[in-house]
């Protein structure tokens, strides 16, 4: 059996992490190669394009409602959809109670212990809740866990400000273990020179743009039919996107321990681009009243 | 006999040594020798800090203080261990809280009411759970007069609103429902712990009767305040108050209850013993019903008396007589256990090292009984318990703080007391060093200490601790000498 690549996708929130996930995975598995997705989302929104679903029976509430998470088989979380993709999602608790990151632990080391990695599979992908707010949602990235990290990115400014702070606990894990930086994925909001942009913060941080996912409102469409642009349209332009993108990550040798960037540099390339005015520091702190003062002067 | 401030600080800088720089560093601000003249401690030693890694500290959690210490006692509540299984079990009826009572039926102390967190709880909150277990706790035992939540450390990291549950609750079963917020993980010792308790006891129970003017008060109205009634202590206490003409209205917390904690307010004098446990709500009853509140001490026939008319002297003359009478009373007793032990235990050197209040408390039954403290050390005092600690003992006497277990064994090998008075964690290593050794926060199982049949059973004890034949049998024939032959039994 060859090793299983495990990969972990990253990003601020709303990038669209989990539809990228899916379209690309759909794309491997259109390839012949066997993967598995987990949800590590409260929201368990990782896998519904792959089943047909409005939302996978998670982990964590079948454990609730089974008793504890020892009453649960593989079988009875581990659903396989389009392309015999196998999909578990974590789970987790409403917004404002009780501690989704638990959740995320306790779903990956049932899994571990029920050999949900022993299948026969290629890839592993972590779909991963937006902010990384606590170890829970850094427990993908530890020891043993996925070894490859894709960042999902756009050309807005606080999606590269996010990508950075991934990077950053990134390189905590990295030197400790095995985790790297596989590279951005820049999943395109049409701003100006968007992929330019990516392409030299990804070279600043010492990596890649690994693929510039153009938008495409056949994305939705398929979306509304709860399918992948690969599933739903196979001949469309964006599904040649998606299967570009699985067969370079299928390729990829690039895999680094980042250099983030500090505030100033991030900044310095912000304002390269034009996203970011030149800082006035003369204007920091002052209210109206005292500009008004001061023009009038 | 005991070594003069200059030796004992010699022997705290020999003891310092082995440590690394900068742990000897902080561990010399934990060490003195004593000086009685001194009237603030907070120059001369650092109390109430965190205990370094490695020192293997005797102090326990704030949820040891909260649950163990203040609300444990409390005969009527259901307090519910808020969490995983272990921290209810392993503190359960483990203090000696006598209460009197049918366990089950109206008092509670004996039984574990945990939610008993799994991993599903943790995840998804606990809330729920806990109402549940509230309503089913209500109708499974309906004479407990009220709930405590107990939190452990998960409902803290979780952010679980026991407040609202316990506002909610306390409405749904019409009883008081007190959320207590002593996560294990706060605080530097136990003593947050107590602080938190008593602040939850002002906050949720304390004000409840405050309309209710039923209550038919006497101009002899006191408390009893920081008297968890280990072994029956509260009671041998209660015992002379009512011989001197006092009514006590409530005690707080051994064999406590509720209604007497919501009467309280009626007292005409809060008596406080443990004064680190309970100094937050007596002060705080002073502050809000004008409760004055005193320090007393019920160790020993010398302290008592002191005590007895210290408090006598807050009320008339009835009172005052009444005192003296009690005292006079009980004073051929005392001379006869005086006479009977003193001759067995004079010159005897002790070692102390509890918890918050007897290391200083205990000081003057040993020297009722002709015996000497050479050392006393507190696991979670702050710097105001030294500041009383100092007059009570004798000059140069070795005083520690938080002690680490390697001081603790250090200083008993250079000072070779003939007893150690600590707690269970240390109790089998300074047996196995062959020294007598009595456990001070459980009485070792025996009590009451408190009061004058309190005194008759401790004198009992130190003896039968000191002078038990075994530690003869430690010594090889050839290597005894005559200091070593056991004293005639009086």
């Amino acid at each position: 059996m060859a090793m299983i690549r495990q990969c972990a996708i990253y990003g601020k929130g709303g990038i669209g992490k989990s539809t990228t996930t899916q379209n690309l995975v759909a794309g491997l598995a259109a390839e012949g190669k066997k993967v598995m997705i987990v949800g590590c989302d409260p929201k368990a929104d990782s896998t519904r394009l792959i089943l047909h679903a409005k939302a996978q029976s998670t982990i964590m509430q079948m454990a609730a409602d089974a008793g504890t998470v020892e009453d649960l088989e593989l079988d009875d979380v581990l659903k396989v959809g389009y392309g015999g993709i196998r999909c578990v999602e974590s789970g987790g608790p409403e917004p404002g109670v009780g501690c989704a990151g638990r959740g995320v632990i306790t779903a990956i080391n049932f899994l571990e212990e029920e050999g949900a990695y022993e299948e026969d599979l290629d890839f592993v992908f972590y779909d991963v809740l937006g902010d990384v707010v606590c170890g829970g949602f850094a427990m993908p990235i530890r020891e043993n866990k996925a070894q490859e990290i894709y960042i999902v990115v756009s050309g807005e400014m606080m999606a590269m400000y996010a990508a950075n702070n991934i990077a950053k606990g990134i390189c905590k894990y990295a030197t400790s273990g095995k985790v790297r930086l596989a590279g951005l994925i820049c999943n395109s909001r049409k701003t100006d020179r968007e992929s330019e942009l990516i392409e030299a913060l990804a070279a600043k941080m010492g990596t890649q743009m690994i693929h510039f996912v153009p938008r495409d409102n056949v994305v939705q469409r398929a979306e509304i039919r709860r399918m992948t642009v690969i599933e739903y349209d196979p001949t469309a332009k964006q599904a040649d996107e998606y299967r570009e993108l699985a067969r370079k990550i299928v390729e990829n040798k690039k895999l680094v321990i980042p250099k983030p960037l500090t505030m100033d540099e991030l900044e310095e390339l912000l304002m390269e681009f034009g996203i970011l005015d030149e800082e006035d520091e003369s204007i920091v702190g002052k209210t109206a009243e005292a500009e008004a003062k001061l023009a009038a002067a | 006999m005991s070594m003069n401030r200059q030796e004992t600080e010699q022997l705290i800088q020999e003891v310092l040594e082995v440590y690394p720089e900068a742990t000897g560093k902080q561990r010399a601000k934990h060490l003195m020798a004593n000086d009685p003249s001194l009237e603030k401690s907070n120059k001369c030693i650092v109390a109430n800090k965190k205990a370094l890694p490695g020192v293997m500290t005797a102090r326990g959690c704030a949820y040891a203080g909260a649950k163990g210490v203040v609300w444990g006692p409390v005969k009527d509540v259901l307090n519910i261990s808020h969490g995983p299984v272990g921290c209810g079990q392993f503190s359960r009826a483990g203090r000696r809280n006598y209460v009197t009572g049918h366990s089950g039926v109206n008092i509670f102390n004996d039984i574990n009411f945990t939610s008993d967190f799994q991993e599903k709880d943790v995840v998804f909150g606990g809330d729920k759970k806990l109402a549940k277990l509230i309503t089913e706790l209500d109708g499974l035992f309906p004479l407990a007069k009220g709930v405590t939540i107990q939190s452990e450390c998960p409902i803290g990291l979780i952010g679980d609103d026991i407040e609202a549950v316990a506002k909610k609750s306390a409405k749904d079963i019409g009883k008081v429902v007190v959320p207590v917020r002593c996560e294990g993980f706060r605080g530097v010792s136990q003593s947050l712990g107590h602080h938190v308790a008593n602040d939850s006891l002002r906050d949720w129970v304390l004000h409840e009767r405050d309309d209710d003017q039923s209550f038919q008060s006497t101009p002899y109205d006191v408390a009893i305040t920081g008297d968890y009634n280990i072994g029956g202590d509260a009671w041998s206490t209660r015992i002379l108050l009512e011989q001197m003409g006092l009514r006590v209205i409530a005690q707080w917390s051994g064999d406590g209850s509720i209604p007497e904690m919501q009467t309280t307010r009626h007292a005409k004098l809060n008596l406080l013993h443990c004064y680190r446990s309970m100094n937050y709500i007596s002060r705080h009853m002073e502050e809000k019903y004008g409760i004055p509140w005193l320090e007393y001490n019920f160790f020993g026939p010398t302290k008592i008396a002191e005590s007895l008319r210290q408090i006598a002297a807050f009320f008339d003359d009835a009172i005052k007589e009444n005192a003296e009478r009690v005292i006079a009373e009980h004073q051929p007793t005392m001379d006869a256990i005086i006479a009977k032990y003193r001759p067995r235990l004079e010159g005897k050197r002790v070692l102390l090292f509890v918890g918050g209040l007897r290391p200083r408390h205990i000081i003057g039954a040993y020297e009722d009984l002709g015996m000497e403290v050479i050392g006393a050390g507190y696991e979670f005092a702050h710097n105001d318990d030294y500041d009383r600690t100092f007059k009570e003992l004798q000059d140069g006497a070795l005083i520690y703080d938080d002690a680490t277990s390697f001081e603790l064994e250090s200083f008993v090998e250079r000072l070779k007391p003939d007893l150690i008075g600590s707690g269970i964690k240390e109790k089998y290593v300074f047996h196995k060093m062959g020294i007598p050794f009595r456990q001070m926060h459980s009485w070792d199982y025996s009590g009451p200490y408190h009061g004058y049949d309190g005194f008759a059973i401790f004198a009992r004890d130190m003896d039968m601790t000191i002078n038990n034949p075994c530690w003869q049998k430690l010594k090889a024939p050839w290597q005894r000498t005559k200091a070593d032959a056991l004293p005639a039994a009086a």
